[in-house]
């Protein structure tokens, strides 16, 4: 058969070890394709990075730089300040964390970040956990989510904390764009990116990004269940300017349940004698999230 | 100093990780595409892309690389057209 | 310039001369006033550097690593818990080969919480891949931030000067503190080869496997211990364009002392006034002052102390469970009695009187604490 060889076009080169289907890989380098080449980005420590940045190699066509896991904001803060002193207004910066570097053990850095208004997109691949290390709970972690160090027992029934609003966070900080979205919308993620590039000061973009292994979903599910998520109302794609919500995804609002099924990380709920009462009990519950999303912003 | 810590860009394109693929390939029924590159959207190895050549219908169609394709068939999942179907693959 | 200035002041007004582009760092007693008078500078538009404000050292330190990987100029500076909580990222600066020049007003650590001065805090980064500089007085301490800028960004390999905090740092002394021309006749401007440049779009920071990582470290190693050489050379330029000295090592008293006393930091003034007073008793005793702690100038040392018999080796830190961590250097290459004194701990104040105690106490036993 024959083969066509790639062009090799996109910022960030093929080779890489993301694993099939990955859903953080589609939107980094959508990120960087709608960003362009005058950007420099700095990275957490994570899949982001381990799996694109193996010495002496690297995926990346853009200049890249990774320090450690909780600081790509202030590494970006001190690139920001490299560039004003140079008086350089052409070059943008990127920021880049995954949802433990962002909301825990990075969130003092960016909160700083915020509160100088830098001149940084920071964009966070939220996959719900540290799913890197092998699935262990972070502050992205939703209800009842089995990772590694949430597992669902007989005295337990999975992630006993809920998902912090880092929305609402980054809000408070009163930067002039805060923003969500998903890879299952890749043009989303294109206009979003050009738009958060358009403005001066601190941006924050959150993308939903699947993990196959870590979620328990099929390589070719990462489109669809991003999709279902924001279409129930569990994921809401939202944008703020200087505070206001100007835009956001209206949803045809499918049962909560409908993106929960497939994925092996929510199965306790549904499977299993224990489980059936108090499991099916949780639903409800998670579907109260959903429909809070759905009224707070209005996306039905 | 000798040893470059820097690394130059965009040099895992030596990996070829076609080779992870277990099972299936995509194959690419060049009549049938759009032209939407819906597919090129999804890859997450970046390598569907459109080849700058016509079809019959006039549309420019899209091929994928094999020398790198994981097999994950996001690609047919999300063609609007089903111009994309994972083939079993004879190794 | 020649004027009269406190400590922190002198220090930023050299920094400044130096035209760093970007400062940032997170106020910490005794380093205070140095930060200030940076901000202070900036404010009356008498510095061109961005001034960052840091909402952590955490931050501080990824700030300037950000900003000379951009290959600009940076400087930050910290003390004590600072300094510890910036450990992870000083730690990465050094392993990624980033130039970049920081000042230790060095300070007790916790706990319990003491903000008086001792040389414990910046011992935590000896192992970590640092060039680190001990100067005795404020002209020193100036003179080795211009020289260490220099070496670093010659060497790839970033430099810590110390100067003992409240001691130094809030001490007012006549000094000539050189304006932004003459420094530039000694300090080029920063090069940097692999810096973030979208026209050459490289990664750093890649990740190492057991493959590569090895080597990698090595090379750091080697580098920290032949930059000595390109250290030496540079004190030797320097006192040149800036006629004063600089030396790796400085031995004072007598050439012929069958006891030499060995320290880093301005306590050198109190031991050679000591000293000084012992010799006019007709005590034979020498002082050996260490500038360059790392990279470690062994032979230098072997040298200055091939007559000693005696070795006093007094310590304002310690590698609790073991002595003296000037001390343990010491016997690493010296095989003569080497007696480690831990004085000065959380601000003690260190006596004439004390070092003449340590003069005579210096056949006894391996370790002495000596409180008063």
């Amino acid at each position: 058969m024959k083969n066509y060889k790639a062009p090799l076009s996109h910022l960030l080169n093929p080779g890489h070890s993301a694993c099939a289907g990955c859903g953080m890989i589609i939107a980094y380098r959508l990120v960087l394709d709608a960003a362009g080449k005058d950007v420099i980005v700095t990275n957490a420590t994570g899949c982001s990075e381990v799996t694109t940045t193996q010495y002496p190699m690297t995926s990346f066509k853009i200049p890249w730089i990774h320090g450690l896991f909780e600081n790509p904001s202030a590494i970006a803060s001190g690139i920001v300040a490299a560039l004003k002193y140079r008086k350089d207004e052409k070059t943008k910066v990127i920021a880049i964390g995954g949802d433990g570097a962002t909301f825990d053990i990075g969130l003092g850095l960016i909160s700083g970040m915020w509160e100088r208004n830098d001149d940084v997109l920071y964009v966070c691949f939220d996959n719900e956990a540290y799913q890197n290390t092998g699935y262990q709970s972070s502050g992205a972690t939703p209800l009842d989510a089995n990772t590694s160090t949430t597992p669902p027992g007989k005295k337990s029934l999975g992630s006993k904390q809920g998902k912090k609003d880092m929305v609402a966070i980054a809000l408070a900080h009163h930067i002039p764009y805060v923003a969500t979205t998903t890879t299952g919308y890749p043009l989303d993620i294109v206009a979003k990116v050009k738009k958060a590039l358009s403005i001066k000061g601190s941006k924050y973009l959150q993308i939903y990004t699947p993990c196959v292994p870590g979620w328990g979903i099929e390589p070719k599910d990462t489109m669809n269940v991003s999709q279902l998520a924001v279409q129930s109302g569990y994921y809401p794609i939202i944008a703020f300017e200087n505070g206001q919500l100007t835009a956001k995804m209206k949803i045809k609002k499918i049962p909560v349940e409908d993106f929960l099924k497939n994925q092996k990380r929510f199965k306790h709920l549904f499977k299993g004698e224990r489980f059936k009462e108090e499991g099916r009990g949780e639903i409800p519950r998670i579907q109260a999230l959903a429909d809070e999303n759905i009224s707070k912003y209005q996306l039905t | 100093m000798k040893l470059p810590l820097s690394v130059k860009p965009g040099t895992t394109s030596k990996v070829k990780t076609g080779n992870w693929r277990p099972l299936e390939y995509p194959e690419i029924d060049h009549e049938k595409c759009i032209g939407c590159a819906m597919c090129e959207r999804a890859c997450p190895e970046g390598i569907c892309f459109s080849t700058g050549l016509k079809n019959k219908s006039g549309k420019t169609f899209f091929e994928k690389d094999l020398d790198y394709c994981k097999g994950c068939g996001l690609c047919e999942h999300v063609c609007p057209v089903q111009a994309i179907i994972m083939k079993e693959e004879k190794k | 310039m020649k004027t009269i200035l406190e400590g922190s002041m002198a220090i930023a007004e050299t920094v400044n001369a130096c035209k760093p582009g970007v400062v940032s760092a997170y106020p910490i007693t005794p380093q205070t006033h140095i930060v200030e008078e940076l901000a202070k500078l900036k404010a009356d538009g008498d510095a061109d550097f961005e001034y960052v404000l840091a909402e952590s050292e955490c931050a501080a330190a990824s700030i300037v690593q950000g900003a000379t990987a951009m290959g600009v100029r940076s400087y930050s500076a910290t003390s004590s818990q600072g300094l510890l909580l910036m450990t992870e990222v000083l730690y990465n600066i050094a392993g990624m080969r980033l130039p970049l020049v920081l000042t230790d007003a060095n300070r007790a650590v916790s706990a319990p919480i003491n903000i008086w001065n001792d040389q414990q805090d910046v011992m935590v980064i000896r192992d970590a891949g640092w060039i680190m500089l001990f100067g005795e007085t404020v002209q020193e301490v100036c003179d080795l931030h211009i020289l260490a800028y220099k070496v670093s960004e010659k060497v790839l390999i970033p430099a810590m000067v110390n100067l003992d905090g409240f001691v130094l740092t809030h001490v007012v002394e006549p000094v000539d503190i050189p304006g932004a021309k003459e420094v530039k006749a000694y300090l080029p401007d920063y090069n940097f080869k692999e810096r973030l440049d979208v026209n050459n779009p490289l990664t750093l920071g890649a990740f190492a496997t057991p493959e590569y990582y090895f080597e990698i470290r090595q090379e750091l190693h080697e580098d920290l211990v032949n930059s000595k050489k390109i250290i030496s050379q540079e004190m030797r330029n320097f006192k040149k364009v800036f006629k004063r000295s600089l030396n790796l090592v400085e031995y004072y008293g007598d050439k012929n002392a069958d006891t030499v006393i060995v320290a880093m930091g301005s306590v050198l003034g109190t031991i050679k006034e000591a000293v000084d007073e012992l010799r006019k008793q007709g005590k034979k005793v020498g002082v050996l002052k260490i500038v360059s702690f790392r990279p470690f100038p062994e032979e230098e040392i072997i040298k200055a102390l091939s007559k000693a018999k005696n070795i006093a080796v007094i310590d304002k830190s310690i590698s609790l469970g073991t002595e003296g961590i000037l001390a343990t250097e010491l016997r690493r290459i010296l095989k003569k009695n080497i007696v480690s004194f831990v004085l000065g701990l959380g601000g003690r104040d260190i006596t004439k009187e004390m070092i003449k105690k340590v003069f005579v106490s210096v056949k006894k036993e391996k370790l002495i604490f000596l409180g008063r």
